[in-house]
């Protein structure tokens, strides 16, 4: 081999320049991958400042308009061009709040089922099927609270509300009017479907992060399942299960489709939550096609940028427990 | 005794009431596909593959909105797919660690679940309005948007199941990085690649927010990318909440037609990655 080598000095420095050339492509094609991986990474930033940067521009024209005073303000008139954040904001905040309310203990509940009584055969599937819930397309959601789940409410849920709480003090204006089927609770309630997977599937996650020594130890004391649950694996898991629900938070905040198919798009506030009324995705989805005259358009963007601003605020913090409960478990 | 007793007791109302959330959950996601599948297969028939959206009263379809949501849908995945590719590639081989990531991570975890119908007032500002006019592109674009952090985090997480062992071995042979990264990481995390990209179009594929004001909609038969195109979604939408009943019942075949895509998309989704857990 040494021989064959010597023999042909020529093929020698042949060989050594191929493989100089090969290593110059090789470093090459690295620095280039590296640099174009890198640049794909740095456009994803660039990509919450272009939407920030836009939205502020394309909402300049309102707040100069406005100011401080679009977010107080309840009128929204496109004829005489007067617009008001307050009941958007007031509607979003209200069908979330709903929202939240029904799905965190139905979520948890589902999430205590999947780690501590459901048989191991059917953990999975059962899992899957509520994963499965979080996949469907919002605009379903939407076309089914419309046609099957809102008339549903208009004939019992609202009836049974206004008969029960209609004379009651305090909650007489709650639950005061007609029963519409389409309102302010009907989205919070398609919402809570909505968002139940997410705060499930992540209370799951983090429940099953719990140490299993911890749990045995407790039962080992005579701990029942709830007494387990509730001295040992919610202590534990605590910012996770809050970051799950700010999670299910930012997600309800922000859902357009379903909200605006049963919200009634009604830019007024009502003290019953039977009332139709409308959230900033539900406007912005309704009126933006048909928007004429620059101070309207502005008045919507500006809305979806108060959206952003909210929601991303949410998902940060739920972002940071969550990130806080991975650190635990690596 | 009877504090044992009450102990016992409450565990099982509360154990009780876990159990009732589950079904109850369970039990949504049977009302709402019965729903789907009872109404939406009473329209099914060929003429909704065959025709276009047509005006009330006549027997339309929705070939036009299957085409402009498959088109979008295509035009989405193909921009989306390489950026989030690449940029989970960089955060979990080159920039392991670097403050950078952390950061993109942050970001990208926003954005995941940050309101689509803010993406579609986006590309409406610097697409649609720069442009002059509602177009296919822009709706595509905006999905992309869409699609970018479902695929970058899938590959980072990918990523990072592979053992650092083979790329060592591989750079011990003396690859370079790209190729190590090329030939062996993505090799390696294949099937959890392909899961994402799925993932991504599953999410995608129903997405209405981000269609209304980038595509629009449109009543007929379209393949100009620069002008608005029909979709599935928008067409739901508008048909839902129109007065007349054979728009309502092309509404809800479209929503069957979706959710099946949806559904069906995620299980092959999963099926592929628990595949690759078992090996």
């Amino acid at each position: 081999m040494t021989d064959l080598a010597l023999s042909k000095p020529v093929a020698t420095a042949d060989a050594a320049t191929r493989r100089a050339s090969v290593l110059r492509r090789f470093s090459l094609t690295d620095a280039v991958f590296r640099n174009v991986t890198r640049a794909s990474a740095i456009l994803v930033l660039v990509m919450l400042g272009g939407v920030i940067i836009s939205l502020i521009e394309g909402a300049l024209p309102a707040i100069r308009a406005f100011g401080f005073g679009f977010l107080a303000s309840e009128s929204w008139n496109p004829v005489t061009e007067k617009f008001g954040a307050l009941s958007p904001i007031y509607g979003t905040l209200v069908t979330s709040a709903i929202a939240m309310l029904i799905a965190t203990p139905i979520g948890i509940g589902v999430a205590i089922f999947l780690t501590e009584i459901c048989p191991p055969r059917l953990r999975r599937p059962i899992g899957v099927a509520i994963e499965l819930l979080a996949g469907i397309p919002s605009i379903i959601y939407g076309i089914w609270g419309l046609f099957v789940f809102a008339p549903f409410l208009q004939t019992t849920l609202q009836p049974f509300l206004i008969s029960t709480f209609g004379n009651v003090p305090g909650l007489q204006t709650l639950f005061a009017g007609p029963p519409y089927g389409i309102g302010i609770l009907t989205a919070g309630i398609v919402l809570a479907i909505m968002v139940l997977p997410f705060v499930a599937s992540i209370s799951r996650d983090v429940f099953e992060t719990v140490p299993s020594v911890l749990k045995e130890a407790a039962y080992g004391v005579g701990c029942t399942k709830w007494e387990v649950v509730r001295k040992v694996v919610i202590p534990y898991t605590r910012i996770g299960v809050i970051g799950g629900f700010m999670l299910g938070l930012g997600r309800a905040l922000g859902e357009t489709m379903a909200v605006t198919f049963v919200i009634g798009n009604a830019h007024k506030i009502s003290g019953s939550i039977l009332a139709p009324g409308t959230t900033i995705s539900a406007s912005i989805a309704n009126e933006f096609t048909e928007a004429d005259g620059a101070l309207y358009t502005a008045s919507l963007i500006e809305l979806g940028l108060i959206l952003f601003g909210i929601t991303f605020v949410v998902l940060a913090i739920s972002r940071l427990m969550l990130m806080r409960i991975e650190k635990k478990k690596g | 005794m009877s504090l044992y007793e009450a102990r016992k007791r409450r565990n099982a109302i509360y154990m009780g009431l876990s159990a009732g959330a589950a079904g109850l959950g369970l039990l949504m996601l049977f009302l709402i596909l019965f729903a789907l599948v009872w109404n939406g297969l009473a329209g099914l028939g060929l003429n909704v593959f065959t025709q276009m959206t047509s005006p009330p009263g006549g027997t339309g379809g929705l070939l036009n909105a299957i085409y402009g949501s498959l088109v979008m849908t295509f035009i989405g995945v193909a921009i989306g797919t390489p950026v989030g590719l690449l940029a989970g590639t960089y955060m979990a081989e080159y920039g392991r660690g670097t403050k950078l990531v952390t950061v993109v991570r942050f970001i990208n975890d926003i954005l995941l679940s940050a309101p689509s119908i803010v993406i579609g007032l986006f590309v409406y500002e610097v697409m649609v309005r720069r442009m002059g006019h509602f177009s296919a592109v822009a709706g595509g674009v905006a999905l992309a948007i869409i699609v970018v952090p479902v695929v970058l985090r899938t590959t980072e997480d990918m990523l990072l199941l592979v053992p650092g062992a083979l790329r060592e071995a591989a750079s011990a042979l003396g690859l370079p990085r790209a190729l190590v990264i090329r030939h062996i990481a993505y090799k390696a995390a294949r099937a959890g690649l392909l899961t994402g990209v799925l993932l991504a179009i599953a999410r995608v594929s129903g997405e209405t927010a981000p269609l209304l004001f980038t595509a629009l909609n449109n009543q007929f038969w379209s393949t100009d990318l620069n002008a608005p195109m029909a979709n599935l979604p928008v067409v739901i939408f508008q048909f839902a909440l129109s007065p007349y009943k054979d728009w309502q019942q092309l509404a809800w075949t479209g929503a069957l037609l979706i959710t099946l895509a949806v559904l069906t998309l995620s299980i092959v989704a999963r099926v592929i990655a628990s595949r690759r857990t078992l090996k």
